[in-house]
């Protein structure tokens, strides 16, 4: 085993890691990938941690899985279905509630509800959105330029860049602008007055960021939430079959499909490098591979700061990516339940239990909560996105029961005194005795309780601190900024060494774009 | 989940084929029996009943209602004598039309305004430090539609002769059925016809009144199936249909001005500034690009293509409501939105945005036809739009002097 030699080993079987090896192998190249843990998939996991109840551990919905991806490696064949996520529910403390539906006509009678003239604005800026959306979303599927590069490859990457620009009208020039500068709560204000609307808008550009909804760079992020609606017309957007984990497998199976060899429990202590060169890996229990090319799809902290020796890097870039922000803000609840949550505002079993439901019932509410996370603390009533699996794909569940996914922000990577079992278990609590006060059968209904905190991501799942993206969203930290100028293209400063996480251009959710965009370039650089 | 309208009770039990659509996310009956063919014959040679009651209405008052509506619309709402309506479109600044509707002059200082879109937050908009109240009052009044030839001998009988003098495009109230109503001789089929407005709670009784009384002036209920062609034989544009919202437009192509829509008539650039007049000006000067135009296609042509085939022509007996290639021999110079077999007219005729060069009355281009799976091009003729536009439109003959049709 020890002498075999691979055109390119895959450190890390997250779901870029395994879309890189499906592309190599696809190719006809001899692709090895190592996973740390029993299962593949890094954050992108199924797992029965409660026999009989399937837990989307991490990542529980996917928003921007790339359709040419689906495409190529044939997912379908694989196994992945996407299934429709359509509707939004915001229980209010008042009682009442604001949900957007998957029907335009009930969505707007909703919003009308409460504000007939957010009712037109939700129009108007869904288009405006959904035009910005449209001219920034090739940016994605495209490898970022080298600013400080003259080569005429990157000079033509940033005319392509300014002749897209160009396209567009000077009101969404405008906004794209504001986009880039506001915070999403004061963008949000500009357009609507119901503060559930504007609350439950604003938590998706502080997503997975240690920035609240009045923190200037967040308004960008809503626009990634619009990029989402226009794959999802094709179903690009939903909640995968089988929980998160059967994108990983799909992938793996089309990898494996291709010739790719996986291997589990098999973390990578090390990548070999000699005369500057990626030469191939040492394993935890010592074993030895070489290969041609070494691609990291882990984080930009631990591509570089751990897989590979210091000396091995200049010295500034590894300042930069010591600075590179990837402080953990979120957490996750995956709750085993003996029946649904019954909410007060809406009571009995609907279809708002097909949906997301989120805790955000206005600006202050969020605002109040990051403040906590900014002090050290978690919040004591946290922003939550909630879906029930177990409602959509009755597979999730044994009959009759449920399982409820619950995304919770903030829980502070660096939380003052440290995390233990006691603060998780105690942040857990926060979070049942936040939802218990909007649907009060909910605690009484539990079966089963997994908590995790940055803490337990970055242990588990290997994602440094716990920052779902491989690193924040934030606008200085995207596109050929991402993870650091000049190795925005998935090169590194090692020879034969490229990244492929989703700490590289575009990054965040489970988009397999990085992955794609790495193989692409090793294709035609290096092997 | 769909709203149902003040009518329900009344239509639900009528429309025989479960036959519905929506429109403005109500429940809108497309066609009551199995085929909408009476219906629309109702429409033509006697009196249909088509509740309108999705249309958005919005309620504008007080001392600057006539200012705010003058700013926002197209035509000259100072001209807008007491209980006159206008039918009217409204414009973005670039002067391409949002939407279009009718404006009426209810009192000195109150007007009501109909649109085919929420059009709530640009009135508030355009308020901006006015002295008005805008209200939507889309829920408070329901509507309905009373188009045919009968219409004017119904409403003589149904409400006691209110509106026997009723002039085209004016409101006149009156009593029907036991309740209060406002009538207005206005409609969506170019026939003689007219629109009555009432609270929903008077709803059932107003429907129940025109029903009695019509019935034997041969009174028909009618859907959204016959209204289309009737629409299309008047040669009335429909939202979405036939234009794109500008406010809803992604891409600039899809907006159009009121002078591509036919509208020209509607703007009055001499009177006070409104929203997109300077962009109309400019437009005017230079010519609009486009020309909204009927087209008549020659039966020969269609005979001829589908004799090819060894079949008589073939037509849709609904009219459609697809994107049409339209040719000047074989160049693409427009295309056409919507169509239909004019029963009455005994021709197929459609509604058709055209290059201005190519717009003239009378010129010949081929209009796309699929014969048996094959895309042909048919021979059609440029006429005005209104393909149909009978005197009894307009007129106002005294009911007892009137012919019974």
């Amino acid at each position: 085993m020890s002498a075999s030699r691979y055109d390119a080993i895959i450190v890390g079987g997250g779901h870029n890691g395994l879309v890189t090896a499906a592309y190599l192998a696809s190719a006809r190249k001899k692709v090895l990938v190592l996973e740390k843990r029993h299962v593949l998939g890094g954050a992108a996991v199924t797992e029965e941690i409660n026999p009989g109840f399937k837990y989307s551990v991490c990542s529980y919905v996917v928003s921007l899985l790339r359709p040419e991806i689906i495409r190529d490696l044939e997912l379908p064949k694989h196994g992945l279905q996407i299934l429709p996520l359509e509707s939004t529910f915001t229980p209010l403390p008042n009682g009442d509630y604001l949900a957007r539906w998957g029907d335009h006509d009930q969505t707007r009678r909703e919003i009308y509800r409460h504000s007939p003239r957010d009712a037109d604005a939700y129009d108007d800026f869904g288009k405006l959105m959904y035009q910005l959306a449209v001219a920034v979303k090739p940016i994605l599927a495209m490898v970022p330029p080298d600013p400080t590069s003259m080569s005429p490859k990157d000079l033509m990457g940033f005319l392509r860049l300014g002749k897209h620009f160009r396209g567009l009208g000077h009101e969404q020039f405008h906004a794209l602008h504001k986009l880039m500068t506001m915070s999403s709560a004061d963008y949000l204000d500009e357009w609507f007055e119901t503060e559930a609307l504007k609350a439950t808008m604003s938590s998706s550009g502080i997503i997975g960021t240690f920035l609240g909804p009045r923190s200037p760079g967040t308004a960008y992020v809503l626009l990634h939430h619009y990029m989402g609606e226009i794959d999802g017309a094709m179903r690009a957007w939903g909640f995968v079959k089988g929980g998160t984990g059967s994108v990983s497998e799909s992938i793996a199976s089309a990898a494996r499909e291709h010739g790719a060899e996986i291997l589990t429990e098999a973390g990578v202590a090390q990548v070999a490098v000699k005369n500057g060169k990626a030469t191939g890996v040492v394993l935890d229990d010592g074993r030895e591979y070489t290969a041609s090319v070494v691609v990291s799809g882990l984080d930009p902290k631990r591509t570089f700061l751990d897989l590979v020796d210091a000396n091995s890097l200049p010295d500034d870039f590894v300042r930069d990516i010591e600075r590179f922000k990837i402080r953990g803000s979120s957490g996750k609840v995956n709750l085993s339940l003996s029946e649904l949550p019954n909410f007060t505002s809406k009571p009995g079993v609907g279809p708002l239990h097909k949906g997301a439901v989120s805790i955000s019932p206005s600006i202050d509410y969020l605002e109040r909560a990051y403040d906590e996370a900014k002090y050290g603390d978690f919040s004591s009533r946290p922003y939550m996105d909630i879906i029930m699996p177990s409602m959509i794909d009755a597979g999730m569940a044994p009959p009759g029961k449920h399982v409820m996914s619950i995304f919770v922000q903030y829980a502070p990577s660096d939380l003052r005194g440290g995390w233990d079992e006691t603060k998780r278990e105690a942040f857990g609590d926060a979070v049942v005795d936040t939802l218990a006060q909007y649907a009060p059968n909910l605690p009484e209904a539990i079966l089963h309780r997994q908590v995790l905190t940055p803490w337990d991501i970055d242990r588990d799942m290997g994602l440094t601190d716990g920052n779902i993206f491989h690193g924040e969203l934030s606008l200085h930290q995207l596109f050929c900024m991402r993870p650091t100028v000049g190795h925005a293209d998935y090169t590194t400063p090692v020879r034969g060494y490229y990244q492929a996480g989703s700490g590289t251009h575009p990054g965040g959710g489970v988009t397999g774009a990085s992955g794609r965009l790495a193989a692409l370039k090793i294709l035609k650089e290096a092997l | 989940m769909l709203r149902t309208t003040p009518f329900h009770s009344r239509i639900a039990p009528l429309n025989l084929a479960q036959n519905w659509r929506r429109w403005s996310g109500y429940l809108a009956a497309s066609a009551y029996e199995f085929h909408h063919d009476r219906e629309y014959w109702a429409i033509r040679n006697s009196a249909a009943m088509i509740d309108v009651s999705p249309l958005y209405k919005y309620g504008i008052e007080g001392p600057d209602a006539e200012r705010l509506l003058d700013r926002v619309v197209t035509r000259d709402v100072t001209k807008c004598e007491l209980h006159q309506v206008f039918y009217t479109p409204w414009c973005d600044d670039d002067g391409k039309v949002m939407d279009d509707g009718t404006l009426t002059r209810l009192a000195d200082d109150s007007f009501r305004l109909t649109s085919a879109e929420p059009n709530l937050r640009w009135l508030q908009d355009n308020a901006l430090g006015m002295n008005v109240g805008i209200r939507d009052i889309s829920d408070d009044l329901a509507a309905l539609a009373l188009q045919g030839p009968n219409a004017r001998r119904i409403l003589h009988d149904a409400a006691d002769g209110a509106a026997d003098d009723l002039r085209f495009f004016r409101l006149t109230k009156g009593e029907i059925g036991g309740v209060p109503v406002e009538i207005t001789r206005t409609g969506y089929t170019g026939d003689l016809g007219y629109e009555i407005w009432t609270d929903p709670a008077n709803a059932e009784a107003l429907w129940d009144g025109l029903m009695e009384a019509g019935d034997k002036h041969r009174i028909l209920p009618a859907g959204m199936l016959a209204l289309d062609v009737a629409r299309v034989e008047a040669g009335l544009i429909l939202i979405s249909v036939d234009y794109v919202p500008a406010h809803q437009a992604v891409i600039e192509g899809r907006k159009s001005s009121p002078f591509e829509l036919g509208l020209g008539w509607t703007v009055k650039l001499g009177g006070n500034w409104f929203v997109g007049r300077d962009a109309l000006i400019a437009e005017k000067e230079r010519g609009p690009e486009w020309e909204f135009r009927g087209l008549d296609v020659s039966w020969d042509s269609l005979e001829a293509l589908y004799g090819e085939v060894g079949l008589p022509p073939q037509l849709p007996s609904e009219g459609w409501r697809t994107s049409v290639p339209v040719y000047s021999g074989n160049t693409q110079v427009g295309y056409a939105t919507s169509g239909c077999w004019s029963p009455l007219l005994k021709k197929y005729i459609a509604l058709a945005h055209i290059q201005s060069q190519y717009a003239g009355i009378g010129t010949n281009l081929r209009v796309e036809v699929t014969v048996e799976h094959y895309r042909k091009k048919a021979a059609a003729r440029v006429v005005e739009t209104q393909f149909f536009n009978p005197e009894r439109k307009r007129s106002n003959p005294s009911v007892a002097d009137e012919v019974p049709a």
